[in-house]
Order: structure tokens, then sequence, then C-alpha cells
């Protein structure tokens, strides 16, 4: 069963990296503006001949699926092509980004994640109180709030207060180790908090959901007492959903990056993609949406092997 | 009972808020006091005051005026976008669910592919195909939208497909059109307006980070995203347009999510009993 659960997610698994290869592939061929005369604009003077000899070298004459093959086969030997400005392989123009985003990201997650368990578990035990309705408020507060703004917002008023913090750029973590985390700070509070109010609500809800079992009837009935009840019966269970949710954040995540890259004037992958696209430098955006979404696709593979192993119930159904 | 009145003291609060803003977006040209692309060179950067509200941006325009513009912008991208999402993804999803068997799967994978992608990265994606405009924000969010749509409707289409009376509407003859347009789209009208507005709410961020990154309304058109991107450059001399700005996105966004959220528990009565 077991074995059958798995091999099913992986065929799942190549058939949505498949479409998005195949999506990711096409987007590129329907930029309008031959991409073949921005490619040669960057070096020479563009003529019909030069274009055509162009197109012959990148396989752009051959029939579109045989295209699609050659480009698909180069991107699994790690080949995704050169950037046109610079000439060099976009793969090592993405490594050479991806840590700052990597870093901010993954620090998000534990932020948002790390919080969101005692923040849900207080708004399903104070169901209704007062205290507890203010922090449904700002959970939804938090959910719209716009993080870019928060982060100018935050910038502005560490600016004005404490003069001598450095909030923009980015230092290496082995470089720097106390700047990096400084720098770090409010782009990872600017990021984490939608995913925070996000992941609150619904510890609070799987909570509620969890308390009002039979299993903690009898638990109260036996006399354990509240905290036991609390952390080790209900929590336990609601955290099953909550495990889906952050490989979904992930995503979202990844995607926030962009923006708050922009803000913080992080060199991340995000200033990356965007520089390429503002240069029309579309390998190096094709490339970049590739990886990310690649990335993010696996990760919620795991996420969903990892979900089987805990609640055995999904695997059999 | 007495929560029930409460819960929808909070969705005519949600009515009310959401209402006033749309109302100030569609009568802007009414309501502002001040030509939103007037620049007044010697009033540049100043703060709320008597004759310019909220103040004055980096070129003399008034702040008040680009956000009542703005929020036309905004909304009219993303009531279209999630306009176009709701009646593509919404139709292809009843359609999975009325017809099953190859077409439900074809479908339903295409969407799942396009589900695969971090949403501002596929918005991104999409804008650098089309190019950075208003329209292409639009379309971007649309196609990021379509299988939400498409798989939230799906579910509960299928369940309604299976009942009885739309087994007697089959039985005597009804289309197919029939079916999707009189049995399944009343009764998934309810869990289409929760979405549609919770939706609204998280589009109106993505459009205004979408223009904050310059891939949205471009200059001069008043935009809230780009009213951000401009006032974060004069921060240190003038704060107000970008900290209204902010105000003001998260004002819309706020309410459209506080309405998807007192609609859904207004309009389910399982909640009613719980909750």
């Amino acid at each position: 069963m077991r074995v059958q659960f798995l091999l099913s997610r992986l065929v799942d698994l190549v058939v949505v990296l498949f479409g998005v290869s195949v999506i990711v592939f096409l987007m590129i061929r329907m930029i309008p503006g031959d991409a073949v005369a921005i490619m040669l604009g960057a070096n020479t003077e563009v003529t019909p001949d030069r274009i055509a000899e162009l197109e012959r070298r990148l396989g752009l004459d051959l029939p579109i699926w045989q295209q699609y093959l050659n480009w698909t086969g180069g991107v699994l030997q790690g080949n995704f092509g050169t950037s046109i400005w610079t000439g060099r392989p976009v793969l090592d123009e993405i490594t050479a980004q991806i840590w700052p985003t990597i870093e901010l990201t993954i620090l998000s997650i534990i932020v948002g994640a790390g919080l969101a368990i005692p923040i849900g578990c207080f708004m399903a035990e104070a169901r209704g109180k007062g205290a507890e309705v203010a922090v449904r408020i700002g959970a939804i507060a938090g959910l719209t709030i716009p993080s870019f703004w928060l982060g100018i917002v935050a910038i502005f008023a560490v600016a004005k207060l404490f003069p001598q913090f450095t909030t923009l750029g980015y230092v290496p973590f082995f470089q720097d180790p106390l700047g990096n985390l400084q720098r770090m700070i409010l782009p990872v509070i600017a990021l984490s908090l939608p995913m925070l109010a996000n992941l609150s609500r619904l510890v609070r809800s799987a909570m509620l959901d969890a308390l009002s079992q039979d299993y903690i009837r009898t638990a109260k009935a036996k006399g354990a007492g509240r905290r036991r009840i609390v952390y080790r019966h209900a929590l336990r269970n609601a955290l099953i959903p909550f495990i889906t949710s952050v490989g979904v954040s992930a995503g979202y995540l990844l995607g926030g990056a962009i923006v708050i890259e922009q803000v913080f004037a992080i060199p991340g992958l995000g200033r990356l993609v965007l520089g390429a696209i503002n240069e029309r430098n579309y390998p190096l955006v094709q490339a970049t949406i590739l990886v990310i979404t690649s990335v993010f696709v696996i990760v919620n593979f795991i996420v969903d092997i990892l979900y089987a192993v805990i609640d055995p119930r999904v695997a059999r159904s | 009972m007495k929560s029930w009145i409460a819960r929808n003291k909070l969705l005519s609060f949600a009515i009310g808020f959401v209402a006033l803003q749309v109302l100030l977006a569609v009568f802007a040209p009414v309501v502002s006091p001040h030509d939103p692309f007037v620049q007044t060179m010697v009033q540049r950067m100043k703060g709320p005051n008597l004759t310019y509200w909220l103040g004055t941006d980096q070129l003399g325009r008034d702040v008040f005026a680009r956000i009542l513009y703005g929020y036309r912008t905004s909304l009219m991208t993303c009531v279209l976008a999630v306009g176009l999402a709701l009646v593509v993804g919404g139709t292809l999803g009843m359609l999975a669910a009325y017809y099953r068997g190859w077409f439900d799967r074809i479908v339903m994978r295409f969407m799942d592919v396009l589900f695969a992608f971090p949403i501002l990265l596929l918005a991104i994606g999409v804008i650098a195909v089309l190019g950075p405009n208003v329209w292409s924000a639009a379309i971007a969010i649309a196609i990021v939208y379509t299988p939400i749509f498409a798989r939230l409707l799906r579910g509960p289409a299928l369940v309604i497909t299976e009942s009885e009376y739309v087994t007697g509407a089959r039985a005597i003859g009804a289309s197919a059109g029939r079916i999707i347009f009189m049995h399944l789209l009343p009764n998934l009208a309810s869990v289409i307006l929760v979405q549609a507005s919770l939706l609204l709410s998280a589009a109106i961020l993505v459009e205004a980070s979408l223009s904050f990154l310059g891939l949205g309304a471009q200059p001069p058109t008043p935009s809230l995203g780009l009213m951000l991107s401009e006032g974060r450059n004069f921060l240190l001399l003038s704060p107000w347009p970008a900290v209204f700005a902010g105000f003001a996105i998260l004002f819309l966004s706020f309410g459209f999510n506080l309405l998807g959220d007192a609609l859904r528990d207004a309009l389910d009565p399982r909640l009613r009993a719980t909750t």
C-alpha cells in the first residue's frame, strides 16, 4: 500500500514538472518582438542573414517539439542556456545569487511557523475572550498588510530612531555573521508576518477541531491537566494539516521574497529576475522561474510524503 | 442567536467599509478636491494641510487625489482579473465535474501545473511575455487565480451532479448548459461569493506588489503600488505619500478579506451552529 502511494505521488511529481517545463519553454516562445533580434542586437548590427545564422546555431529552425526536447535535454544535464548579456551560463548567475533568497526564506519559515503554534493555541483556548478577538483581528490585518509597505515603514522608523543600525543590503553569513543577521531582522519580520497570520489562523481552527474530539473528553475524564491536554493530545493532531500548509507557504515566501529583496536592496534571485526582465535577458528569466518553481514543487512533494508518514490514514485512502 | 446577530453586525460593517471605498473610487472625479495629474512645483512634498488633505508628492501632486484614482486603477485591475479567473476557471471546473472522464483528468492536470507555480513568480513570467502595463497585470492575476476557482467549484459540483434532482433533470432531457447554469451555478453561488471576496483581497496585494516592482501600472498613472515605490525614494524627506498609499492598500485589502470572512460565516449554516 505504501509503495503504491509513493509511486502515484512520484507519477504526479513527474507530470507536474513536465507541465511546468512546457509552460516555461512556451512562455519564452510567445514573447513578441523576436528574441533572436534582441539577442543579436546586444552585440552587432541586425541583418536578416545574421538572424538566420543565429537561429540555425541556436536550433530555432527545428520543429518546436525538437526544440523542446533539446532544451529539456540540456536542462537535465545542468545546461540552462547562456545569459544574453554576459555570455555566462545562466546557472552560474543563479547559483551566485541564490543564497540570500534561501536564507531569507528559511529564516522566515522558522519565525512564521514557530510563532504560529503558540499564537494559534492561545486563540483556540481563549476563544471569544477580548484578547483573543483582538489577536484574531490582528491576524486578518497581518494577512492583508502589504509586506513591502511594512518593510518600507520599518526602514524609515529605524533610520529615524537608530541611525547607526544598518538595515539595507546583504553580507554573507560566513563573512560577518552578526552583520548578516542584523540586516536580516527587518526583511524576515516583513516576509514572515502574512505567513504567521495565515498559519496561526489555521492552527486555531485545527486546535478547535481537535479539542472537540472524543479523545480529549477521555483525557479530561482521566484527570489530565490542561497543559497536557492542549499540548500533548490536541496539538499533535492539529499539527497534521499545519505541516501541509507550511509547504504551501514556501511558495508564497519565494514569491514574496522577490518584493522584499527589492525593498531591502538584497542581491538575491528576486533582483536577478527583475533585472533580467528589464534587460530582456530571456534565458535568465526562463531559468530562474524554472529553478524556483521546481524547488517549490519538490518541497511540496516531500511534504506530501512526510504527511503520509505522520498520518498513515492518508496513504491508505 | 445572540452571536448570529453579532456576526451580521460584522457583515454589515464589512459591507459598509468596502462600499465606502468602492464609491470613493467610482466617484473619484466628483469627490477628488484636486486633479491627480497637476503638478504644483512650489507645493512639493508638503505634509497634510487644509488645501492638500494628505499632503503632496515629490512632483507636487495631491496625494489624496492620487489615492482616490489609485483605488480606481487597483479595483478595475483586480475586479477584471478575479472576474476573468472566475468565468474561465469556474466554467472549466464545472465542465470537468459534469463530463468527468478524460476531459476532467486533462483539465485538472493542467490546473495542477498552473497551481504549481509560486503566485507572484507566474505573474512575473506572464508579464515578461506581455510587457509591463495594467492589462498585463490583470491577465497575469487572472491566470494565477484560474486554477483556484476550477478546483474550488469542481468539488461541490461533483457532489451536486450526483444528486437526485440533477439525475432527474438529465432524465427529462435537460442539456448540459441548462444543468450547469440552472442547477450547478445557483447552488455554488455562496461558495463563489465568499471566495471571490477573499481572492479580491489577495489580488489587491498582488497588483500593488506588481506595480511596486514596476511590472504593473506605469507612471504617470495613479497607482497605489507605484506611489509606494516612488515615495520610498523620498522617504526621509517626506514619508507621507508612501505611508498613506500603504494604508490605502491595507484598508482595501482588509475590507474585502473581512467581507469574505463575514459572508462565509453568514452563508454557511453549519458554522452558525458551532461558532
